[in-house]
């Protein structure tokens, strides 16, 4: 395929997925025989959920259409006729966690996101400080996201980073969630290394990370 | 212009589209209380008598237009036999989700308010904000909408999914939340609440599809609001809603509160003469604010939605967090006063 289909392929997927069309989108993959996963998740899912990432960020497009977009592109995955696994970095360990909130709607999302473009996720569910501090310390990770409703619950980030560097561990910590999008400068005061709102901008950090990691 | 009104006249003549003496400020505070009357949270919420104290003390300090008599979101969650959690420095969270499959909503009944401890410690403090202010403050019941009642009751995944993929049982569930929503709101308003907050971020277009929206949270927020009986604010809890909003003003409501992320003077041409418009200040944001950017911001909504009444200045957020500053919250009211006395003349010219 061309870069030129490509970009119609995923342009039509993401039509697709904004209206929750799952047969449509399972369609549309499957008319490409030839299709490899990587291909798959590389040019045609990631930049369509890139777009719709970026439709939620500036108000185009609704909550309910990422997750239900992010369920769609899993199942695509993983049930379409695609050939092969595909696993981006096995040697690079990521984990996902919601820290005390029970709104786990955005961490959900990431995780599936995650799954399909061939991350080593671990989703640890909601958790509270020690019980991630825990975690990460009994198997360690290279790079944590955190995801927030509450504003005390992004405050709590720094006591997560802070008892990880008393025992020596410095995993990334990339966070995400409500409070650190209406204070843009949240993310710098709790002292993780980075912020994300969507796989469009969690994407090329989580890249230079791995490949920081694997130098 | 009016001369000097008390807060109950100043909102009720911006909410009929006239200027008052001042824009008014609708503070909603709920566990700053904890702070005025020296406990913890979750003791500060134990005792309604305490709550009333407070949020009489926090109206004359920071010279808010209103009583905001609600406690905590999960509040009404408990009433469906959730828990609450509770912190020392921040609003409790609501436990998790009692609706674990579609059975669960099958045999969902709709609770019995009166034997539910914190709602009558709500109706309590009602009673005795009427008590003390009668008709001078307005009193603002809250509650969250039947619609979005389910984020708790289900968890958010599972409510979404529900919305797109089971619309019998979501019916099933919007009845028995519907049913408990009136009762409690006609309640309240019964205690003393002037009038009601229905917050409903899930129908913001943050959460939802305006298209979804006109099928599902449109219809329960139009049935709803019909048969309480009193003047409502929607909230959308820091979510937007422009796109939605001339739908939103069909239902009923009186009010529409806002987010940050959208432009005030944007929001104000579609409410004009048809609703009041409620919001916008930052109260995530708002924590580490000096006073001059306190007064800054204060005077942009001003400048943006005040002109012509039909303006409440308030946080976007639904209350004030926890971490905001005293010298803060006393900047925001000195602000008003300054900026904020009509006629806006320096707006105008």
């Amino acid at each position: 395929m061309s870069m030129s289909e490509f970009l119609v392929f995923s342009e039509d997927l993401e039509q697709a997925l904004l209206s929750t069309d799952r047969l449509k989108a399972e369609d549309l993959v499957a008319s490409f025989s030839n299709l490899s996963t990587q291909d798959l998740v590389e040019k045609i899912i990631v930049p369509a959920m890139d777009k719709i990432g970026e439709g939620w960020e500036s108000g185009d497009v609704a909550m309910s259409q990422v997750y239900m977009s992010s369920r769609i592109c899993e199942d695509l995955i993983e049930h379409t006729s695609v050939q092969g696994d595909y696993v981006k970095q096995p040697s690079v360990k990521i984990a996902i966690a919601v820290l005390e909130d029970y709104h786990l709607l955005g961490k959900q999302i990431i995780f599936s996101i995650l799954k399909g473009v061939g991350y080593n996720t671990e989703d640890y569910g909601r958790v509270t400080v020690d019980e991630l501090v825990a975690k990460v310390l009994i198997e360690p990770v290279d790079i944590l996201l955190i995801s927030t409703l509450m504003l005390r619950s992004a405050l709590r980030v720094s006591e997560v980073k802070k008892l990880l560097q008393q025992k020596g561990v410095h995993t990334k910590i990339i966070v995400g969630g409500a409070p650190f999008r209406f204070d843009t400068q949240l993310w710098q005061e709790v002292g993780a290394d980075a912020t994300a709102t969507n796989t469009q901008q969690l994407l090329p950090i989580l890249e230079n990370y791995t490949k920081a990691l694997l130098c | 212009m009016l001369g000097t009104l008390n807060s109950m006249q100043r909102v009720l003549a911006s909410v009929s589209h006239q200027e008052p003496d001042r824009v008014p400020l609708m503070l909603l505070f709920t566990v700053t209380g904890a702070k005025f009357s020296g406990c913890t949270i979750e003791n500060y919420f134990a005792d309604a008598e305490r709550v009333a104290e407070a949020q009489i003390q926090m109206q004359l300090r920071y010279r808010s237009d209103c009583y905001f008599s609600f406690y905590y979101a999960g509040a009404e969650f408990e009433a469906f036999g959730a828990s609450s959690i509770f912190f020392e420095d921040g609003p409790p969270n609501a436990g998790a989700p009692t609706i674990r499959n579609l059975n669960d909503i099958t045999t969902l009944k709709v609770p019995d308010i009166e034997s539910v401890a914190v709602l009558q410690r709500i109706l309590t403090t009602q009673r005795l904000l009427k008590a003390h202010a009668g008709d001078s403050v307005p009193i603002i019941g809250v509650v969250i909408s039947p619609f979005s009642l389910p984020v708790m009751q289900m968890g958010f995944s599972a409510y979404i999914r529900l919305l797109y993929e089971q619309p019998e049982a979501f019916e099933k569930l919007m009845h028995i939340n519907q049913e408990f929503c009136l009762r409690w709101a006609n309640a309240q308003i019964a205690a003393g609440a002037t009038a009601i907050c229905y917050f409903d971020p899930v129908s913001s277009t943050s959460m939802i599809p305006n298209d979804l929206y006109l099928k599902t949270g449109f219809k329960v927020a139009q049935q709803t609001l019909a048969k309480i009986n009193a003047p409502i604010a929607t909230h959308m809890a820091s979510g937007r809603c422009i796109k939605s909003l001339p739908d939103i003003i069909k239902t009923g409501t009186a009010i529409v509160a806002t987010s940050v992320d959208e432009d005030l003077a944007e929001l104000k041409k579609i409410c004009l003469n048809k609703v009041t418009l409620m919001g916008n200040l930052n109260a995530i944001e708002m924590r580490h604010w000096t006073v001059t950017e306190a007064e800054a911001k204060v005077k942009k909504a001003i400048e943006k939605a005040a002109v012509g009444g039909g303006f409440l200045l308030a946080e976007n957020h639904g209350e004030v967090p926890w971490q905001v500053d005293d010298k803060v919250l006393l900047a925001i009211a000195d602000a008003v006063e300054r900026w904020g006395n009509y006629p806006l003349t320096w707006v105008e010219s």
